[in-house]
Order: C-alpha cells, then sequence, then structure tokens
C-alpha cells in the first residue's frame, strides 16, 4: 500500500515536469467550452461541432497546410471569471501561442477585448459578443461576422412588417423582448428601441434572471399585456423553460422569435408538440447531410475520436461550432498564404481575418454547399454580410428547416449605433481609430 | 522549542503592547512580507500574478472586510457581492469623471462610498438580529445589484450594461486597463492588502475591536458595562464596508477590468466571501487569508493537476472538483468547525510548549 502511494505521488509529481516530445510547429487553439452547468445543453454541442472539425482536418489532411491543429480545450461554465482564468492559461500555449479565441459567451468576450488585443491574438466571437466590434477601426482584434445582434434585431423586425402586410402595419402592434438580464440580452434593446421610434410599435421588454428557470412571472405579464409578438434573447436552459411557458399560456409559437441562440433541437424539444412553428434566426442550414458531415463521421467518430454522439452530428448548435471552426481555419489559411509561412502567430491570423473572403465556390470545395452566407472581410467591417434569415421547428419530423431567404439588416438603424458606441469605448479607453487605407 | 519565548523579556508597556509580541511571530511576518514583496515578483509568471494571486489577494480583502462585520462583531451579512458592486461602481464613475485625482485615492473614496452605503443598510442591525439580519442584508444584495442594471447613469448608458476600466496610472505605470503590468498590478494590490490587513489587526486589538466582540459575545452585557451598540454596531458595518468596498473596487479594476453587475456580483459572490470566512476562521485575520486562499487558488491547482497533469477530460475535470473542494469542506469543517485558523493557532501552542507539552 505504502509503496503503491509512493509510486502515485511520484508519477503525479513526474506528470507535469515531463517536458512534451518535441515536434512540429502546432497551430494551438484553445476552445473555451462550458459542459457543467445551466448552460451546458447549448455548449456541449457547440464544442463538439468546433472540434470535430478541427479533429477532421487534421486526420484527412494533416492539418491545415500540413501543419497539425492542437485544440486545447478549458472549461468555463459560462462564468466570466472562470473565463479570465482560461485565457490567461492558454494564451501562451505551445510554440504558435494560442492563435484564436472562440469565447462563445457575451460576457467573456467583454472581458477579452481589451486583453486580446494587447496580446496580440484575434477574437473570434461569431455573431454574439460586442456589437460595435464591427467598427474594424476601433476593434482590429475582433471579429463578428457573420453578423450581429443588431443587425438580427432589425432583421425579426423586418420579417414582422412582412408577416403583417407591410411595414406601415407594425404602427401600434405590440412587441415584447424576453431576455437575458445580462450584457448579452441587453445588447439587443438599443436598436430595438430605434426601430420602434421609427416604426411605431410598442417594446416591452421582460428581463429573466440567470439562469432562467423560473419565468412564471415573465409570462404571466405578456399573458396581460397581450403583444403581437414575442422576441427571445435566451441562452441555456431559460430557452426550453421560455418555450415551455409560452406553450402553457398557448401563445402562438409562430408569433414567437428567438435570436439564433434559442434555436436549438434542445430548446424546443422538452416542449415537445406545442413547440410546433417556433421561429429563431438562422445564418446557416440545419442537418446532418452535407459532404463535411461524411468526412467528419468517416475520418473522425469512424476513429473513435469524436467529442460527442455520433446521431447528434449535424444538430443546430453542432452546425454552429463546425462553421466557427471553418472560419477560423479559413482565416489561418489565409494567414499562412498572406505571410508565407507556416508558422503563424496571433497577429498573423488577424491579418488572415481581415483579408477573409470564403465565397460560393470555396465553401463546394469545403464540402459545405449552400450551407452559409458568402462572408469577406474588410478592415473597416468586421461584421461581414451582416445577413440572417429565419428558420422554424417542425415537431412532428423534429427538424429545424430555414423558412425565409436571407434579409439585409437595416444599415439605417444599425450604422449610427454603432458608430456611436464604439466611439464611446475609444473615448472611455483612450484608443484612437485606425486609418484603413 | 521552535516557538520558546524563554528570554524574550517585555521590559516596558510598549513591548508588552506589541502587535506581535513574540520574536518568531515577527520574523515570520517580515520573512511573509520579504516574500510577497520581493521573491514572489521575480519568480513567478504572468499567468501566476494575473489568474492566481491577484484573485487571491483580492478576496483576502473582502473576506477581511466581512471577518470585521462577522467574525468580530457577529453581524451576519450576505451583502458581501453588492457592497462589492458599490466599490466597483463607484470607482469607475471617478475613474472617467475625476482620473486626475490618481488612482490610489480613487479607491480609498470608493471604500469611503461603500461605507457611506454599509452604514446605511447597517442601520436595520440595531434593530433585528442573526438571522434575520441576513435576510435585511440579502435586501441590500438584491437593491443594489438590481439597481446598478437598472439605472444608466451608473453605466454612462452603455448599450450592454457593462462597465470597462479606463487605463490609470500611479507613478507613470500603467495599473488598469488592459496594457497594465503584471508585476505592477501585483505590487499594487499586495501593498493595499498588507497596509490594511495590519490595519485590521490593530483595530480588533484595540478599544474599537474589543467593543465589537463584546458585542459579538453579548450585546446586553455589553450595553450593561458602557458599550453604545449604535456606534460599535454601525463603526462594524463602516470599516467592513470600506474594505469590502475597496476589494470591490480592485476587483473591477485591476483584476477583471470589465463587470457586469449581475453576474460579477451576484448573491454567489456573497456566499463565497461568507464560506471563506467560515472555512477560515471567524474573526481571525489570518483566517481570512486562509480562507481565501482554499477557495480561489486550490480549485485553479486542483483542476490544472487533473487536466495539464493527469489528461482529464475538462467536464469529468469540473465535476470532480466540484466533489474534491465539496468533501474538503465538509471535512474541514468536521475536523475543526472554528476554521482553519484555528487549526494553526492550535499547532502554535503545541509549539510554544513542545518537547515538553505538560
Amino acid at each position: 500500500m505504502k509503496k503503491l502511494t509512493r509510486t502515485m505521488v511520484a508519477a503525479l509529481l513526474a506528470v507535469p515536469l515531463m517536458p512534451g516530445i518535441a515536434s512540429a510547429y502546432e497551430l494551438v487553439m484553445p476552445t473555451l467550452d462550458y459542459r457543467t452547468g445551466p448552460y451546458a445543453p447549448n455548449g456541449i454541442p457547440f464544442a463538439n461541432g468546433y472540434g470535430d472539425y478541427l479533429s477532421m482536418l487534421n486526420e484527412r489532411d494533416g492539418g491545415i497546410k500540413g501543419a497539425r491543429i492542437s485544440l486545447v480545450p478549458c472549461e468555463t461554465g459560462y462564468n466570466t471569471k472562470l473565463g479570465v482564468e482560461c485565457y490567461e492559461n492558454t494564451k501562451n500555449e505551445g510554440q504558435s501561442g494560442a492563435l484564436v479565441y472562440q469565447p462563445l459567451s457575451t460576457g467573456i468576450t467583454y472581458q477579452l477585448i481589451p486583453k486580446a488585443s494587447v496580446d496580440e491574438i484575434p477574437i473570434f466571437s461569431m455573431g454574439y459578443g460586442r456589437t460595435s466590434a464591427a467598427n474594424g477601426k476601433i476593434f482590429p482584434w475582433v471579429f463578428n461576422f457573420p453578423a450581429t445582434y443588431w443587425s438580427q434585431a432589425t432583421v425579426f423586425v423586418q420579417y414582422i412588417g412582412e408577416r403583417e402586410g407591410g411595414m406601415a402595419n407594425l404602427k401600434g402592434k405590440k412587441i415584447a423582448l424576453v431576455y437575458h438580464n445580462s450584457a448579452y440580452g441587453k445588447e439587443p434593446i438599443r436598436t430595438l428601441e430605434k426601430a420602434a421610434e421609427k416604426y411605431g410599435f410598442e417594446f416591452l421588454q421582460l428581463p429573466v434572471d440567470h439562469p432562467g428557470q423560473e419565468q412564471k412571472s415573465t409570462w404571466l405579464q405578456i399573458r396581460q399585456n397581450k403583444p403581437d409578438w414575442v422576441l427571445m434573447w435566451g441562452w441555456g436552459v431559460m430557452n426550453q423553460v421560455a418555450i415551455k411557458e409560452a406553450a402553457s399560456i398557448r401563445f402562438p409559437m409562430d408569433h414567437f422569435i428567438g435570436v439564433w441562440w434559442s434555436g436549438s433541437e434542445n430548446d424546443v424539444l422538452p416542449a415537445g408538440a406545442a413547440a410546433d412553428g417556433y421561429l429563431s434566426g438562422a445564418f446557416h442550414q440545419p442537418g446532418g447531410n452535407f459532404p463535411v458531415h461524411d468526412d467528419i463521421r468517416k475520418h473522425v467518430y469512424d476513429k473513435g475520436m469524436g467529442l460527442g454522439d455520433r446521431d447528434r452530428i449535424g444538430e443546430v448548435l453542432y452546425n454552429r461550432g463546425l462553421v466557427a471552426a471553418m472560419w477560423a481555419s479559413e482565416a489561418i489559411r489565409k494567414a499562412m498564404e498572406i505571410h508565407g509561412t507556416n508558422e503563424v502567430r496571433g497577429k498573423h491570423v488577424r491579418d488572415g481575418f481581415e483579408a477573409l473572403e470564403v465565397d460560393e465556390s470555396r465553401l463546394k470545395e469545403l464540402g459545405l454547399a449552400n450551407f452559409t452566407i458568402p462572408v469577406k472581410i474588410t478592415c473597416e467591417n468586421h461584421e461581414g454580410p451582416g445577413q440572417v434569415a429565419l428558420q422554424q421547428w417542425d415537431a412532428k419530423a423534429k427538424q429545424w428547416k430555414l423558412v425565409t431567404g436571407f434579409y439585409e439588416p437595416l444599415r439605417e438603424i444599425t450604422g449610427p449605433l454603432i458608430a456611436e458606441d464604439s466611439a464611446q469605448y475609444a473615448a472611455e479607453n483612450n484608443v484612437s481609430e485606425r486609418s484603413c487605407n | 522549542m521552535i516557538y520558546r519565548e524563554t528570554g524574550q523579556f517585555k521590559a516596558n508597556y510598549q513591548d508588552d503592547q506589541a502587535l506581535f509580541p513574540i520574536a518568531q511571530d515577527r520574523y515570520v511576518i517580515f520573512g511573509i512580507l520579504i516574500v510577497t514583496f520581493a521573491v514572489v515578483p521575480a519568480m513567478l509568471n504572468e499567468y501566476w500574478l494575473n489568474a492566481i494571486l491577484l484573485p487571491f489577494l483580492i478576496y483576502s480583502l473582502a473576506a477581511l472586510g466581512l471577518n470585521i462585520l462577522t467574525g468580530y462583531c457577529g453581524q451576519l451579512s450576505l451583502g458581501t457581492g453588492a457592497f462589492m458592486a458599490v466599490g466597483a461602481f463607484s470607482v469607475y464613475k471617478m475613474m472617467v469623471a475625476i482620473p486626475e485625482l490618481g488612482f490610489i485615492p480613487l479607491v480609498l473614496l470608493s471604500g469611503l462610498v461603500t461605507a457611506a452605503v454599509g452604514t446605511l443598510f447597517g442601520l436595520p442591525s440595531l434593530r433585528i438580529k442573526g438571522f434575520y439580519l441576513a435576510v435585511a442584508t440579502l435586501a441590500a444584495q438584491f437593491f443594489l445589484i438590481w439597481m446598478f442594471n437598472k439605472v444608466g447613469w451608473f453605466f454612462n448608458y452603455s448599450a450592454s450594461g457593462m462597465i470597462n476600466a479606463p487605463p490609470m496610472t500611479i507613478f507613470g505605470v500603467i495599473v488598469t486597463g488592459p496594457h497594465a503590468n503584471p508585476i505592477a498590478k501585483y505590487y499594487l494590490v499586495a501593498a493595499i492588502v498588507a497596509v490594511f490587513a495590519l490595519a485590521a489587526k490593530n483595530i480588533a486589538r484595540g478599544r474599537i475591536g474589543r467593543n465589537w466582540m463584546a458585542i459579538r459575545d453579548m450585546d446586553i452585557a455589553a450595553e450593561l458595562i458602557g458599550v453604545r451598540p449604535l456606534i460599535a454596531k454601525l463603526s462594524a458595518f463602516a470599516v467592513s464596508s470600506f474594505y469590502v468596498g475597496m476589494a470591490g473596487a480592485l476587483y473591477f479594476a485591476v483584476w477583471l477590468g470589465s463587470a457586469e453587475p449581475t453576474e460579477a456580483f451576484d448573491i454567489n459572490q456573497s456566499f463565497l466571501v461568507l464560506f471563506m470566512i467560515i472555512i477560515g476562521g471567524l474573526g481571525s485575520v489570518l483566517g481570512s487569508f486562509l480562507g481565501a486562499a482554499f477557495l480561489v487558488i486550490m480549485p485553479i491547482l486542483l483542476k490544472n493537476i487533473m487536466v495539464d497533469g493527469l489528461g482529464t477530460d475538462t467536464s469529468l475535470a469540473k465535476h470532480f472538483e466540484f466533489i474534491i473542494v465539496g468533501v474538503m469542506i465538509i471535512g474541514f469543517l468536521i475536523v475543526e468547525p472554528h476554521g482553519l485558523a484555528r487549526l494553526w493557532r492550535i499547532a502554535k501552542e503545541k509549539l510554544r510548549l513542545w518537547p515538553f507539552p505538560y
């Protein structure tokens, strides 16, 4: 027994001291994921999609242009303080250092925006985080394409206008926003206020506190105020509860629109058949039948290296993680082309993001034809296309389906707001605008 | 043997009333200060300074503050998170409005603002006691966080309700904001914590501290021997909130850099600091540090050992961490209900007598 203990202690002490086996240059990509806590139902599929795509690149192509990717997971539990600890822990990992961060949390993104620009590591907050980071002149290190919350909010307003038979009919309508009472949930408020002013609808704000398990009073208010449409900015367990509550007060599901973080299988399945017709934002297709999914099954899952369950490949959030990994790896590829070396660092990858162009033909090469919108990033515009579509849940078939085309956002609303908010950040933090010529 | 006091004569009142009457204690304190200020910054890397020692020191300050109120004066408070938020938001408003005052004065001022707010919320303590007081301070927690979340003036009407610490310098060295030097941040926080830990130790053994302890041990008896409960309780609230407010200011401005009220200062924050002083030891300055170390450093070390050392899956490691930390808390509380500081006190007593225990 004593001997066993001694060996175990020795092993424990020795493990951290063992030098890493000297190997070729690896591309370090940390993932701040959350597989525990109230946001795990959404965090797990995203992390699986992100990791599986990168392992597939390693197994199928030997990485990106021959440089293997080293995935470094760190558990944050969606907690900002742990996110900061993870960032500090992983940023100098390996020879390359962290190449890009995907915080998947608006709170952690806000923390990392100032830090990452000093450490010269780009942040890819794909469709979340600080909206005004779309202004590349003030936020050179942050990328939030393919669209921001503000763009999305204006798209929802347009969709509602369309369903009501024209934007003029929005006058006098009542639209409620059920939101996660945090930086994330508050993001769309200003945009919707401006839109309410412009189109004359009444705008109702209903905050839900973390983690969102208790929403009886919120939905009682909805019953009393009878809004014509309900929008939701929710995440984690809050989504399922809201959809169940909406079902229990018989709110018409096709008048209930979630942000694209409130529209995955996990969110609607608990409400069963009652969730039929629920809408949410989207910027990519659901489903697991694209050539890239076959490659993941073949090169990753058949070798027993998959992070999740095989039959959950192709869920909405799995595909979201996959598309995030795709854009990040394309940016690294671009960075290698620009700088003519495989040994890229964070600052090179930033250049790659800024010159990123993934058009339809490139998507086809990647096995993702018609999967998402083409993206082209420039120095000024880090939001990219800003287009958003809507998807609808079919409870019988248990499937999400895109039901609209991609809408252009109302830039006359979001543009001035982005300029104003980024100018405020610049003034408070003594950041000067860079020129983009 | 190690702690033998033979030959240490106290020839005058000053010696007898010294903060650390035993010579060995003085050496240990000097040793710790030397390690803190000379050895640690030279030895450790940015990760250790930024991600482990800064939160440890800041939580120690918060625990110290709560310990003054709960440990010394016996008033249970669940409003620590909110009082930290008061410190954070007041330092933010002042950093934006009057940065020319300098960072340290602003931290002290935000402590004073928090002291005023804390005294206000301490008023019910004159009438209600024990668990009922805990509920009253819980009201402070919910009301203040709601206010910081709701009233745009506090976060300068930013779109998301987040506050960001603008860069500030001390003697030309940047200590807040992203460009801050980790060593400078560490020195700043360590210096503030060292000064105020010594101050706390001094207050606690003086007249004010004795008044607090009298109130804690039996308030009616204290009143009869001439301790004024109004002054004693409210001063405990004020001093405690001053510490907690400074901790909140440093927590936001130096460590996190940006914060939103609902997540950074929620009720869990209050519980965390309360657990620190319960585990560390109520009514002990050392206990505040031990408790903060136990609840801040240990989970991170456990995670690093499991994930980086043993290669455990990250989510499995997190679940293990919950189990291990939970078991350790229960274990410590069974073995030593008076906290880690009490363990040290027993060890010290034994060492003073050793090797002749009787």
